[in-house]
């Protein structure tokens, strides 16, 4: 962990207002240079002795003007861009759009496009959790589940070329379907991997979950009370982990996750093991909808049929869709042109940062990357 | 390239078993003859510390390569520092926008000669998908900084980035370093 | 919650709220100046809207009839009843001041300052609104229709 202590004019303590601070008392940042696990979050942190009093996040270093841009992008070019901001969770990013671009057009998906969406979106989820488990571990010390964590994310990221081409920030959703067809290999090498994974999780909740240490570094460690879960925004594990119901998978389900059984996991702890443990739960749940849905990808179209330049009407339309990290929110304005007046991705980060400053004060300036762990940010995702 | 030490690319690209220089075998030991140009440049190229600076999703190729698939710690890349003062190559890996620009400035002021930068990815090269219409991105890394090896996808492939980091050992081990290069032009 | 009952216990609590049933969810337009009073009634009152999932800010002055106007958007969720609202005030292009809810909804923090510095909207009693994710140098309101930017080829 990088950190640079700003001590100005000899020993006097200057605070992020720029008043006095009383005795004791020492700002200290964090970032924007991070050992490469969050990407470029600049923290400034208010101590007293080792003690947290307030964080505050400096947003803005990888801001890229997403939504401006969009403004003359077509409507089938700006989902690519919206891979870029969540990359580890870029297929479910690009399904955001295309459903509202679809709720736009009223164009039905056919079904065998919808089953791929889904299994493409629980590949990735996968592959997201891998990487923040991998992460998380590194950042308490722990190096050797980074090297486990990627060795999964591998397989999955073959899978993915070898269908949609990339392995990272794939353009595979379009609005009407998928982009592709599945390749003739893609069953087989899901399947093999399902079986690989479930021995795999087993062996990882020893490693990590069981692990002592770990326990007690994260065990009442940021405690984030349902209301304000609620009140922040927060969405995704860090609400479940609070107990908030707000699986949009479940609340307003799209594409086939009614036809699908899972649960819902929560716990109610609120702190940040509950936190971890709703991931590493939500692994398994991914795990059971790949294996319902593998056998059976009906036959069909993989793309409706649609025009080859998009208008959508005049109006607005709001399509939410369950990321990685929360709840991502595409909303379009729409004047009836070619291009959209105006873009606002409302990303799950963004709120869920904001919870932050409340659930570090009082802990000590180890925890806090305790904390963020399990926040899972994911930098461009905020600054968008 | 007039500062090209040693012309013959098949030494200079030689793997980490083969030492620049002949060897002769005497009775009772050997004797190593090379130029100390040659040896100072091999051992910098084999053992190039990166500094892990990632701002976006080039980082994540860029961690993927650290792991255990694309390892790049057997190209001497083993120890990732977190500090620019012990880092000898800076990977930018991810978009640079101006408020992250005086940011990188200060790293590549901070790190010590000889340092070598890589961009990876398009928007390191030439702000990549982020060119038209943005009013916060750097178009391009060498705005900032002086660049040494391009690598072009959006992101790259991880081969891609271990054929980059193999180039910036040739071009170590081939040439002279920068200020080196400045300090020879400038005499007369 | 049906629309025709929630339009009912608006309409109760703020008689001059104008309804608009063409999108999905429905939509309630507001005055600047009975705002807050509303916001506070839609959290404590009976229909407990509890989560603010989207706050944005749209410049509506590229159309012919905004020319204007730059139009606040609130959406709500209760998550005990599960119905949905838009919320939205119409300001002022000249002076556009609206009032914070970040005391209500503590999400509004961020949101706000980020419409703050991309619009040029002044939330008045906000807690600490300052730029969040642009430089300090900044000049100028991106997001707005007007922006223009010589240097980085911003002509849309």
């Amino acid at each position: 962990m990088y950190r640079e202590t700003q001590i100005i004019n000899d020993s006097r303590k200057i605070s992020s207002n720029g008043e006095d601070t009383g005795e004791g008392e020492l700002v200290i940042n964090v970032g924007p240079q991070h050992p490469a696990t969050h990407g470029v979050l600049h923290l400034v942190i208010t101590l007293q002795g080792e003690t947290i009093q307030k964080v505050e996040p400096h947003l803005g270093y990888i801001h890229r003007s997403i939504e401006k841009m969009c403004e003359s992008l077509s409507y089938r070019q700006f989902i690519y861009v919206t891979s870029r901001m969540d990359y580890l969770s870029s297929h479910i990013n690009n399904h955001g759009c295309a459903l509202c671009v679809e709720k736009g057009l009223q164009v039905e998906v056919p079904p065998r496009a919808q089953v791929i969406r889904v299994l493409m979106n629980e590949l990735t989820r996968i592959a997201s959790h891998e990487l923040w488990w991998g992460a998380m571990a590194m950042d308490l010390g722990a190096f050797t589940p980074f090297f486990y964590a990627f060795r999964e994310r591998e397989t999955i990221n073959d899978i993915m070329e070898e269908t949609c081409g990339a392995r990272l920030t794939m353009n595979y959703m379009v609005p009407g379907g998928v982009m592709f067809d599945i390749h003739p290999n893609f069953q087989k090498r899901v399947k093999d991997f399902i079986q690989l994974f479930r021995s795999k999780i087993d062996e990882y909740d020893d490693l990590v979950t069981g692990n002592i240490i770990f326990q007690n570094r994260t065990k009442g460690i940021g405690i984030l009370s349902k209301e304000d879960a609620i009140s922040y925004g927060c969405s995704g594990p860090v609400a479940r982990g609070s107990g908030v119901h707000c699986d949009i998978r479940k609340l307003y389900p799209y594409e086939v996750y009614n036809k699908v059984e899972f649960d819902e996991i929560l716990e109610t702890a609120g702190d940040s093991f509950a936190r971890y443990l709703v991931r590493v739960k939500e692994l398994k749940q991914s795990v059971h909808i790949i294996e319902q849905l593998i056998d059976n990808i009906p036959e069909g179209d993989f793309q409706a049929k649609t025009k080859a330049v998009l208008k959508l009407p005049k109006g607005e339309f709001y399509s939410r869709i369950e990321t990685a990290r929360g709840e991502f929110g595409v909303y379009i304005v729409s004047e009836g042109a070619t291009t959209p007046y105006r873009i606002k991705f409302r990303s799950p980060g963004f709120s869920n940062l904001s919870a932050l400053d409340y659930m570090s004060r009082g802990h000590k300036i180890g925890d806090l990357m305790a904390i963020m762990g399990t926040l899972d940010l994911v930098i461009p995702d905020i600054d968008r | 390239m007039d500062n090209n030490q040693n012309n013959d690319l098949k030494s200079a690209s030689s793997s980490n078993g083969d030492f620049p220089g002949q060897t002769y075998e005497l009775p009772g030991g050997g004797i190593i003859i090379s130029s100390f140009t040659d040896i100072v440049n091999w051992a910098r190229s084999n053992s190039l510390w990166p500094l892990t600076f990632a701002t976006s999703c080039c980082g994540i190729e860029m961690m993927s390569v650290a792991s255990s698939k694309y390892d790049f710690s057997r190209f001497g890349f083993e120890v990732a520092r977190a500090t620019p003062r012990q880092a000898d190559v800076i990977i930018i890996a991810g978009t640079i926008v101006n408020k992250m620009a005086p940011v990188l400035k200060r790293l590549y002021d901070q790190m010590a000669d000889p340092k070598y930068v890589i961009a990876m990815g398009a928007c390191a090269i030439s702000g990549g998908p982020f060119f038209y219409n943005t009013y916060s991105v750097v178009k391009g890394a060498d705005h900032v900084i002086p660049v040494d090896v391009y690598i072009p996808g959006c992101p790259p492939r991880p081969e891609a980035l271990l054929h980059a980091l193999i180039t910036l050992q040739q071009k170590i081990k081939s040439g002279l370093t920068r200020e080196q290069i400045r300090a020879e032009n400038l005499q007369p | 919650m049906t629309n025709e009952e929630l339009k009912q216990h608006i309409t109760a609590a703020l008689p001059a709220a104008v309804f608009d049933e063409t999108g999905e969810w429905l939509n309630v337009q507001v005055e600047a100046n009975a705002w807050k009073h509303f916001a506070q009634w839609l959290r404590n009152g009976q229909l407990n809207m509890d989560y603010l999932f989207c706050l944005t800010c749209i410049d509506w002055s590229a159309t012919p009839t905004g020319k204007n106007l730059l139009t606040m958007v609130y959406h709500f969720t209760s998550t005990s009843a599960r119905h949905t609202i838009v919320v939205k005030v119409k300001l002022d292009r000249s002076k556009p001041e609206i009032e914070t809810v970040s005391d209500i909804w503590r999400t509004a923090e961020f949101h706000e300052r980020e419409v703050f510095e991309l619009f040029g909207v002044q939330f008045l009693h906000h807690p600490d609104l300052r730029r969040l994710i642009l430089t300090d140098d900044f000049e100028g309101y991106p997001l707005r229709k007007d922006f223009e930017d010589p240097v980085n080829m911003i002509k849309l």
